[in-house]
C-alpha cells in the first residue's frame, strides 16, 4: 500500500532538484547507493547535474523497487527503458547526438574562464548557414516583419514590392493574421505559388496545387509518408531503401516506426554515385525478410555531396518502377550545386520526360524546404512536399495523418511562398535580391572547391568533390591502435576521432559512423558552411590534427596514456556514453563496460611499457 | 497498381473529422458569397477551433513588434518601434546562434528562453523547482504531446496500450491517439456537475479496460477543452493519487491556464498540486504538463509554439526523449520567441507596458462578456442547455434535439448534431462543430464554439444562432 502526505498548501518543501525528478531527502536515500562513480572525482561538479549525460542516469542506480525509511514501498515509475515503446531505442540522431552535447558543454567551459587549447568552439557539424554568419535574404524578412507587423505597412522605408507581397499573405490568412491556424495541408494561395514554380523549374510540366502539401520542414514531410507506408509484420513488414550513407533523420524514423531499413550503399569510389546493381543487390536481399516498399533518394546528396546525372536517375526511375517502389526524392538542396557540369534535375522532370508509361504509373514525392539553398532559413521549419501519381484513397489518409498537426508554422508557410516567388525582374527589390543570392551561392561554390582542396592534401584523408549540397565526406584512415583504443572504450573509431578533435581544437563535426558507412571505412562529416577566412583555419587545424593523431597512435606503441589520454578518457565516458553499442543496450551493462575499459586502460599503462 | 495500396492501418483507422464535412459546406458558401448569391448573411463566421486571430482578436501589438524586429534587425536601430521592444528583440537575437532566428536552435530549444520558462514555472508553483533540463519546446504543444505518446504506447506489444482520455476531450488528441495505434479508454466527465472529473468514474474507465489494454497513462485537460470546467484542488489531489496508485503516468494538457475567469476559480498546475502534496507521491509520479503560446491572450496558434515539462521521469528515459525530439530538429524559432514573451510580458514602468495592458485588458473584458452572453442567450433558447463556463474559450452547450431532426439526420447520412451544425453553417452562416467530434454521453447531442472573438461578433453570432434555432426546432417539432 502506499502512503501518502498530506497535502501541504504553502508550497514550502525544500527538494532537492536533481536530474529531471523532485528528489527529496527521505525516502530515496537508496538511490545515491549507485555503482562506483568515476566523477566524484571530477573536477567539474556542475557536470554532474546535468540530466542528459548519460551518466546521470546510471549513476543513481534506479532501483526498480526502492524501500522508504519507515519500511513503506514505494513505487517504481511506470515509464522505463523496459516499458516504454521499444521501437524508441532504436533512435539514433547523430546530427545532435553526443558530439553536439559535448560542445555545448565546452562552450560553456569556454564562457565560464575554464582554459582549453582553443578559443572557441567551431560548429561545422550541422548544416546551419545563418549560425555560421550568412546573412538572410533581406526582401524575405522585410515581408516576414510586415506580414508580423502590419502597421509597418505605413512606413516609407519598406520596399513597395514587399508591402505588396506582404499585404497578399495576410489576406489569405486567417483573421488577416499570422497567428490564425491554416488548413492543415497549409495555405491555399501559398500551394499555388510552389506548384507554379515546380511547373517554371520542370520546364512546363503541370503540378497541381492540390498535391502540395506544406510541411513543418522537408523531415516533416519525409515521417508522414513513411509513416503512411507502414504495415504489416515480420516478413510483410514495411521496409524502406535508403543510401548508405544517409542522413540519420531516415534511419532514426524508419527505427521509430518499426519499419525495415534496407541499405544499398553509394559507390565512393565513383564520386558516391548510385548504382542500379547495388540497388538490386540490396532490394533481393532485402525481400527474402521484409516488404519492400519505398526508395528514398537524396538528391543532392547529404552527407556526401553528389550530384545525380540525369542518366542515374531515369535509371533509378525506371527501377522503381519495375520493382514497384515508391520514390521517396528528398531535393532540399536543389539550388546548392557547384560543380561544372553537374545540374540538378529533379526527379519530377525527369519522369515526365520518360513518357506515359512512367509518369503515369511511377509514385513520387519530392521534398523542398527553406533551410537549405541560398536561403539557409532552417529556424522557420519551412517546407513542402509534393505527392505525384497518388490515389484520392491515400490523400484521404495522408490528410487524416496531417491533421494532426493542425498546421506547419505559418511564418515558415510565408517564407515559402517567397522562396518560390521571390522579387522578379522590375520590382524594386529584385536587383538586391539577385546580388545577394548569387553572393551567397558563389561563395558557397568556392569554400566547396577550398574545402575538397585542402582536404585533399592530408595524407590519410581522401575526399570526393563536393558537388552540391553543404558537406564533405572525406574518407579518414585511422592507425590500428587508434581502432583499438576506440573499440576498448566502446566507441567506433570515427567517433574516438572526433571526440578528440573537438576536445584539443574545438571543431565539431560528425563521424561517418552517424550515417553510416562500409565497414572499415572511416569518415566525418563537415559543412562548408563557415566563412572562407575560418573555413580555411579550420581546414588547416583538421589538417594538423590528423596528421598529428596519426603520428601519435603509430608512434605512441612505446608511450604510456599518460595524463592527457586519462583525463581524455573521462570526458569521453561523459559524451560519448550513447554511441556505446552492447548486446542488452541497457544502460546499467554500457556503463559497466566504459568503467571496465577505463580501469584497463589506466592499469594496462605498466605492462604496455615493458611490452 | 497503387504501392500504397497498403497503408499504415493505425491511419485508416483514424477517424474522418466531421469538420471535414462542415470546411467542405464553407469553401462553397463563401465561394457564392462571392459570386453575389443571395444569402440571409454577408460573410461566414468561423468559430469551430480555438483560433482566436482568425475569430478576429487582434494580436498584442507588443508580441508581434519584438517578432518584426527579429526578423528584420535593421528595426531594433530604428526609432519606429519602442525601446523595450527594441531591447528586447536584441536581446533574444543575441540568443539566436549567428543572431538570426533563421538557425536551428538546440533541441530543447533555445537554452536562455527555456531558462526562463523554467523561471516562470517556478514563480508559478510558488517556487517548485522546474530544473530546465525537463522543459521541451516543441512546434506547438500538441506535437510535444504526440511526442510523449509515441514513446508510451508500445508499438510491438501484442496487448495494445491505453490512455485513459476525457470525453469530451478535443479532437487533436484523439486523432493522435488513433494514429499511434493506441486504446483510447474513455472516461466521462460529470455533466451535470459542471463536466467535473470524478475519481469514480476513472475507477469504471480503468475497470473497463481490463481484458481489453494495457492502460499506461491518463490524459486530463485542464481547464478543459471543450468543457470549460476548471478543476479543484481537491479534485486533482484525488487524480494524483489515483495515477499513484494505479500507477499511471499522467498527462496534463494545461494549455488555457491563462483563461479562468469563473467566480472563486483558480488554475493550479498538477505540478504545483503534486509538489505541495510532498513525498512519495512528489517524487515518484511521472507528470507531464502542456503548455502553449497559442491560446491564452497571446492566441498566437499559427506561430506553432508550445513546451512540455516533465516531473520526475527516468532518467534513462529522458535520453530517449531526447532523441525523439532532436529528431525533429527544433522547433520553429518565432514561436519559441513568442512562449517567451508569454512568460515575460512587459512589465509596470516598461514604454510598452500600457499598450499591452491595454490590449490585454480589453480581450479578457471580451472573453468575460462573450461568455456571460452566451450562457445567458444559450440557456434561454428552448432545449438548449448549458452548464457554466469557469475558463478556457470555448462552450458546450447540450441540445435536445427533436425526434424529426434526429429522423432526418439519418435520412441524409449525417449524425444528428453535425446535421444541426450543418444547416445553422447554411442557414445562418455559423460555424461550429458537433458534440459527436468530441465525444458524448449516448444519446446527447452538443455543439462546440470558441468565445474569444471580439464582442460585437459574438453578438452577431449569438442573435443568428437564436433566430436559427428558433425555426430549427419549429421545422422539426
Amino acid at each position: 500500500m502506499l502512503m501518502f502526505a498530506k497535502g501541504n498548501e504553502g508550497g514550502n518543501f525544500t527538494p532537492v532538484q536533481k536530474g529531471g525528478a523532485f528528489t527529496s531527502k527521505s525516502p530515496s536515500k537508496s538511490r545515491s547507493k549507485s555503482p562506483p562513480n568515476p566523477a566524484q572525482c571530477a573536477q567539474d561538479k556542475n557536470r554532474e547535474t546535468r540530466a542528459l549525460s548519460s551518466l546521470s542516469a546510471t549513476r543513481r542506480g534506479l532501483p526498480k523497487e526502492k524501500m522508504s525509511e519507515n519500511g513503506v514501498v514505494s513505487r517504481a515509475k511506470v515509464l522505463t527503458i523496459d516499458t516504454m515503446n521499444p521501437t524508441v531505442k532504436k533512435v539514433e540522431y547523430a546530427v545532435r547526438g553526443p558530439i553536439v552535447q559535448r560542445a555545448v558543454e565546452l562552450e560553456r567551459e569556454l564562457s565560464e574562464g575554464m582554459k582549453k587549447p582553443f578559443a572557441e568552439v567551431i560548429k561545422a557539424n550541422i548544416g546551419d548557414a545563418h549560425a555560421m554568419g550568412q546573412q538572410p535574404i533581406t526582401f524575405f524578412r522585410q515581408v516576414l516583419a510586415l506580414c508580423s507587423y502590419p502597421e509597418l505597412l505605413n512606413d516609407t522605408t519598406f520596399p513597395e514590392d514587399a508591402k505588396s507581397r506582404a499585404r497578399r499573405i495576410l489576406q489569405s490568412c486567417g483573421g488577416n493574421s499570422m497567428g490564425s491556424y491554416t488548413a492543415s495541408q497549409g495555405i491555399d494561395s501559398v500551394r499555388q505559388d510552389v506548384a507554379r514554380y515546380i511547373e517554371r523549374r520542370d520546364g512546363g510540366v503541370p503540378c497541381d496545387p492540390d498535391d502540395i502539401y506544406l510541411t513543418t520542414g522537408a523531415s516533416d514531410g519525409i515521417v508522414t509518408m513513411l509513416k503512411l507506408l507502414m504495415c504489416g509484420e515480420g516478413a510483410d513488414c514495411t521496409g524502406v531503401m535508403i543510401s548508405i550513407p544517409q542522413y540519420p533523420l531516415y534511419s532514426a524514423a524508419l527505427a521509430e516506426l518499426g519499419a525495415v531499413q534496407i541499405n544499398y550503399y553509394l559507390n565512393e569510389e565513383n564520386c558516391w554515385s548510385m548504382d542500379i546493381s547495388e540497388l538490386h543487390r540490396a532490394l533481393d536481399e532485402a525481400r527474402e525478410y521484409c516488404n519492400p516498399r519505398a526508395l528514398c533518394v537524396i538528391n543532392p546528396g547529404n552527407p556526401t555531396g553528389q550530384v545525380q546525372s540525369r542518366q542515374c536517375i531515369e535509371d533509378v526511375i525506371r527501377f522503381a518502377a519495375k520493382e514497384r517502389l515508391l520514390l521517396m526524392a528528398d531535393e532540399v538542396y536543389q539550388d546548392n550545386v557547384y560543380a561544372d557540369g553537374c545540374q540538378f534535375h529533379s526527379f519530377k522532370k525527369v519522369l515526365f520526360e520518360m513518357g506515359p508509361e512512367y509518369s503515369d504509373t511511377v509514385e513520387l514525392v519530392s521534398f523542398h524546404s527553406t533551410s537549405k539553398c541560398y536561403m539557409g532559413e532552417c529556424g522557420f521549419r519551412g517546407g513542402y512536399m509534393e505527392i505525384i501519381n497518388m490515389d484520392e484513397e491515400v490523400k484521404a489518409q495522408l490528410s487524416k495523418l496531417v491533421s494532426v498537426r493542425l498546421c506547419p508554422p505559418v511564418p515558415g508557410q510565408a517564407l515559402m511562398d517567397l522562396v518560390v516567388n521571390p522579387p522578379q525582374p522590375g520590382e524594386p527589390s529584385y536587383a538586391k535580391f539577385i546580388k545577394e543570392r548569387t553572393a551567397t551561392l558563389s561563395a558557397l561554390a568556392e569554400k566547396a572547391t577550398l574545402t575538397e582542396q585542402v582536404l585533399n592534401t592530408v595524407k590519410g584523408i581522401s575526399c570526393n568533390p563536393v558537388q552540391g549540397a553543404m558537406y564533405s565526406f572525406p574518407s579518414i584512415t585511422i592507425p590500428e591502435k587508434a581502432i583499438k583504443e576506440a573499440m576498448d572504450i566502446g566507441q567506433q573509431p570515427d567517433m574516438f576521432y572526433c571526440m578528440r578533435l573537438l576536445e584539443e581544437t574545438g571543431i565539431c563535426l560528425v563521424p561517418g559512423s552517424g550515417f553510416g558507412q562500409k565497414d572499415g571505412t572511416y569518415h566525418f562529416r563537415m559543412t562548408i558552411l563557415p566563412p572562407k577566412d575560418k573555413l580555411q583555419i579550420l581546414l588547416n587545424k583538421v589538417k594538423e590534427f590528423h596528421e598529428k593523431f596519426t603520428d601519435d597512435f603509430i608512434a605512441s606503441n612505446q608511450n604510456a596514456p599518460g595524463l592527457k589520454g586519462q583525463e581524455f578518457l573521462r570526458r569521453q565516458s561523459h559524451t560519448g556514453l550513447q554511441q556505446l553499442k552492447s548486446p542488452d543496450s541497457s544502460l546499467a551493462h554500457q556503463w559497466n563496460e566504459v568503467m571496465r575499459s577505463h580501469s584497463i586502460s589506466c592499469s594496462s599503462a605498466g605492462p604496455a611499457l615493458s611490452g | 497498381m497503387s504501392v500504397l495500396q497498403e497503408m499504415s492501418p493505425n491511419v485508416k483507422h483514424m477517424r474522418q473529422l466531421e469538420y471535414a464535412v462542415l470546411a467542405k459546406k464553407a469553401i462553397l458558401i463563401r465561394e457564392e458569397l462571392k459570386q453575389g448569391v443571395r444569402k440571409p448573411y454577408k460573410d461566414v463566421i468561423d468559430v469551430c477551433w480555438g483560433d482566436p486571430h482568425r475569430a478576429g482578436i487582434k494580436p498584442l501589438s507588443f508580441v508581434r513588434q519584438v517578432l518584426a524586429a527579429c526578423l528584420y534587425p535593421q528595426l531594433v536601430n530604428s526609432d519606429k518601434l519602442p525601446v523595450d521592444v527594441r531591447q528586447r528583440a536584441q536581446r533574444l537575437l543575441q540568443e539566436c546562434c549567428g543572431g538570426s532566428v533563421g538557425s536551428y536552435t538546440a533541441t530543447r530549444g533555445i537554452p536562455e528562453i527555456v531558462q526562463r520558462i523554467s523561471e516562470f514555472i517556478t514563480r508559478r508553483d510558488g517556487g517548485a523547482p522546474s530544473p530546465s533540463e525537463n522543459i521541451y519546446i516543441s512546434p506547438g504543444s500538441q506535437w510535444a504531446l504526440t511526442n510523449m505518446l509515441k514513446i508510451l504506447v508500445n508499438s510491438e506489444a501484442s496487448t495494445r496500450t491505453g490512455v485513459l482520455t476525457p470525453v469530451p476531450c478535443h479532437s487533436t488528441t484523439t486523432l493522435s491517439l488513433e494514429g499511434l495505434g493506441a486504446v483510447i479508454v474513455p472516461y466521462y466527465l460529470s455533466e451535470r456537475q459542471g463536466w467535473e472529473l470524478q475519481v469514480e468514474e476513472l475507477q469504471r474507465a480503468l475497470e473497463s479496460a481490463k481484458g481489453v489494454c494495457n492502460p499506461v497513462a491518463l490524459y486530463v485537460i485542464n481547464p478543459g477543452n471543450p468543457s470549460g470546467h476548471i478543476q479543484s484542488r481537491k479534485s486533482m489531489q484525488e487524480v494524483i493519487r489515483f495515477v499513484s496508485e494505479k500507477r499511471l503516468f499522467l498527462l496534463a494538457d494545461e494549455v488555457y491556464q491563462e483563461c479562468v475567469y469563473g467566480e472563486n476559480s483558480e488554475f493550479v498546475s498538477y505540478k504545483r498540486v503534486l509538489a505541495e502534496m510532498g513525498p512519495p507521491l512528489s517524487d515518484t509520479v511521472e507528470l507531464a504538463s502542456f503548455h502553449s503560446a497559442s491560446k491564452g491572450y497571446m492566441g498566437e496558434c499559427g506561430l506553432r509554439g508550445g513546451y512540455v515539462e516533465l516531473v520526475n521521469l527516468d532518467p534513462a528515459v529522458m535520453i530517449y526523449i531526447y532523441k525523439i525530439f532532436s529528431k525533429d530538429s527544433c522547433a520553429p524559432v518565432l514561436g519559441q520567441m513568442a512562449l517567451d514573451l508569454m512568460v515575460n510580458p512587459p512589465q509596470p514602468g516598461d514604454p510598452s507596458y500600457p499598450l499591452y495592458d491595454l490590449e490585454k485588458q480589453h480581450i479578457r473584458t471580451a472573453l468575460v462578456h462573450n461568455v456571460k452572453k452566451a450562457l445567458a442567450v444559450l440557456n434561454s433558447l428552448p432545449g438548449f442547455c448549458c452548464q457554466p463556463v469557469e475558463a478556457g474559450i470555448f462552450v458546450f452547450p447540450r441540445i435536445h434535439l427533436p425526434p424529426k431532426a434526429i429522423q432526418k439526420a439519418k435520412e441524409v447520412g449525417l449524425k444528428p448534431d453535425t446535421f444541426y451544425c450543418s444547416r445553422l453553417l447554411e442557414e445562418a452562416g455559423v460555424m461550429v462543430t458537433p458534440g459527436c467530434e468530441y465525444g458524448q454521453k449516448e444519446g446527447t447531442f452538443h455543439i462546440r464554439f470558441c468565445i474569444m472573438t471580439p464582442e460585437d461578433i459574438m453578438e452577431e453570432l449569438l442573435k443568428r444562432l437564436s433566430s436559427f434555432h428558433t425555426q430549427f426546432m419549429e421545422d422539426f417539432s
